[in-house]
């Protein structure tokens, strides 16, 4: 028998990867182009962090699934229309800022207060998951920090793959240099796990899932409440986009063996 | 006056410093210099004695925390562990390598301390305030960045500076006591995610990016995907190389289709996956955004092999773009490159 967990996922929404991104000064700092109206998903390495909590909480009968996620109340109302339909969850919204420049610790503490605060919370079971990095700061600490303040001090990032035991322990396989995973095994929740891919394809959109989801979701957001976030001594000097262009040669005359000696040629070359 | 205290850890030895800890070091060097500051090196290692030996000839004062708990990389001993030598060397900058094992702990023990950090920097300038270079979205975006908040944590990508090559010398290390927390986790080692070849070799001169043309559907019909896997494999041993992949390549396996057994979301760049750094990179049938911008970024020369004469991706990005069936000139370049290590 599983132990029940209670898994909170950490979720930031970032520009479609798709879109053209341009920088711009405004009052409150570095930002992008028309942000408020690129389209927005949600941070891919964390949307693999919510569906394998989905996929674990499923198989330790009484676990739950918070998904906690600062941005913009309407920005955050698009996207879980889509998110709803993917996996059973409760949403935890915050109104803030958007995108990449904001300090990482004071988005931290944010999350954690919000965290801290979440009606239900066993901290004792609790898996703190998110994305190791974002599409957007792509720091890496957001979700460290959010653990140190909740006073977890056990902490994986670039987690592929968790494997619950019967005994509330689970073992952790970790992304290391050379395309190697680190394997640990820890004794239990409390812990944070930052996710990579993982092994799970995103998964189907189910209508019956996202309106049970959207009875939830739609008072949260409405009840967002709005924070602003802390500079914390975080300055920039420069922002751009890189200039760098190259002179492509593009070859269409030649034959797989010209190619080929060519290509030697090259790889050869020091 | 500024502090520098430059982070460093061992290898799987346990007693020799990793490369990416040692160009950390450098990087603590040049910038001591140029804005006068001292700077001291704390080690975290089983024999840090033993590791000290590589930057004894630095003349920077050199902190150890070591022992067996220390062998492994593990949030709640490495956290303890450079908070006591962040708490011994009082600095106001600390600089460590981006390794796995310090950005896991790095922002923790930044906060313990009551400072602040940034990740993935790639360059260091400014004298009269440091100025730290990183990209945003996903490489994108690049940004010159400063803080007043001190202490500040800069972890430094690899690949970015010289690695410290003074001549290696006994070491004294001072060792710092550590309150060790206690260990709920153990580490049971590291595992190969595929079987057979290693195909990330993060030292390779060349980067071999394959994109999802290789499990489509052929001139004759057909999806010829275990040759297909035999000329990618053949030429990674042939030149070397070390494997990438396009995220839709990579994720057919998790929609059932056909896919190249050797592949993992380890081997995915742009981006969801890694930016790697090599001196040359060579993409075949990739089409898009991902291969040929984000994951592209650190690669120096870059050609690709595409069936698409019109691919947009490409323009402005590779060097040059060979218009041809990657099975044709793989296979050829194997041969070439079979008879030339012969």
């Amino acid at each position: 028998m599983q132990t029940a967990l209670h898994i909170v996922v950490c979720a930031g929404i970032v520009p479609d990867p798709l879109q053209t991104l341009e920088p711009i000064t405004t009052p409150a700092g570095p930002g992008l182009k028309n942000e408020m109206v690129l389209p927005a998903v949600l941070d891919p390495w964390a949307a693999s962090a919510l569906y394998e909590a989905a996929v674990l909480a499923a198989k330790a009968p009484g676990s739950k699934v918070w998904l906690v996620s600062l941005g913009p109340k309407a920005k955050l109302q698009q996207v879980m229309m889509t998110v709803a339909q993917k996996v059973a969850f409760e949403l935890a919204p915050i109104d803030g800022p958007i995108g990449g420049f904001p300090d990482a610790h004071a988005t931290a503490a944010v999350l954690a207060e919000t965290i801290a605060k979440l009606p239900g919370l066993d901290r004792e079971r609790l898996l703190l998951f998110g994305g190791w990095e974002s599409a957007t700061r792509g720091a890496g600490v957001t979700l460290q920090l959010v653990g140190e303040r909740l006073g977890i001090t056990d902490q994986f990032q670039g987690v592929d793959q968790v494997n619950l035991r019967d005994d509330g322990s689970f073992e952790v396989l970790e992304r290391v240099e050379g395309g190697k995973h680190q394997v640990s095994v820890c004794a239990g929740a409390p812990a944070v796990l930052g996710w990579a891919t993982g092994n799970l394809a995103e998964p189907r959109n189910n209508p019956q899932v996202g309106m049970a989801n959207m009875r939830t979701i739609m008072p949260a957001l409405q009840k967002a409440p709005a924070v602003k976030l802390e500079a914390n001594g975080l300055s920039y000097i420069s922002v751009a986009l890189p200039k760098q262009q190259r002179t492509t040669r593009v070859v269409k005359d030649m034959s797989p063996d010209e190619i080929a000696a060519e290509l030697a040629a090259w790889i050869g070359a020091e | 006056m500024e502090s520098i205290l430059v982070l460093t850890h061992a290898d799987e030895t346990g007693a020799a410093l990793t490369k990416a800890s040692l160009e950390a070091v450098s990087a603590g060097i040049e910038l001591a210099g140029r804005i006068g500051a001292s700077v001291s090196i704390g080690i975290v290692a089983v024999d840090a004695q033993a590791a000290g030996a590589a930057v004894a000839s630095s003349g920077a004062r050199l902190l150890g925390v070591f022992g067996e708990p220390f062998g492994q990389a593990r949030y709640s001993t490495d956290a303890a562990a450079c908070e006591a030598l962040c708490r011994a060397a009082q600095a106001t900058i600390v600089l460590a390598p981006g390794s796995s094992r310090f950005t896991r702990v790095a922002a923790g023990v930044s906060h313990r301390l009551g400072g602040f950090i940034d990740t993935h920097i790639t360059a260091l300038g400014g004298t009269a305030n440091i100025e730290a270079s990183r990209w945003f979205y996903r490489q994108r975006i690049e940004a010159v960045l400063s803080r007043d908040a001190r202490p500040w944590f800069l972890l430094l990508d690899s690949g970015t500076h010289a690695a410290f090559a003074g001549e290696a010398t006994p070491a004294q290390v001072e060792q710092v006591a550590v309150q060790l927390p206690l260990i709920r986790t153990t580490v049971s080692g590291l595992r190969a995610p595929t079987q057979g070849a290693q195909t990330i070799r993060p030292d390779a001169k060349l980067l071999f990016v394959a994109g999802a043309g290789w499990t489509k559907k052929q001139p004759d019909g057909q999806t010829h995907v275990p040759e297909a896997a035999d000329l990618i494999l053949g030429f990674l041993r042939g030149a070397g190389a070390s494997l990438g992949s396009s995220k839709s390549l990579v994720d057919q396996g998790s929609e059932g289709q056909s896919v190249l057994p050797f592949l993992t979301h380890l081997n995915q760049i742009g981006q969801t996956g890694a930016t790697p750094r090599h001196p040359k990179g060579l993409a075949t049938c990739c089409h898009g955004e991902e291969p040929h911008v984000v994951g592209w970024r650190f690669i120096g020369e870059r050609r690709a092999v595409s069936l698409d004469a019109n691919c947009g991706w490409t323009r402005g990005k590779a060097d040059v773009v060979y218009v041809a069936d990657a099975f044709q000139v793989m296979a050829k370049l194997n041969a070439l490159i079979g008879s030339v290590g012969a």
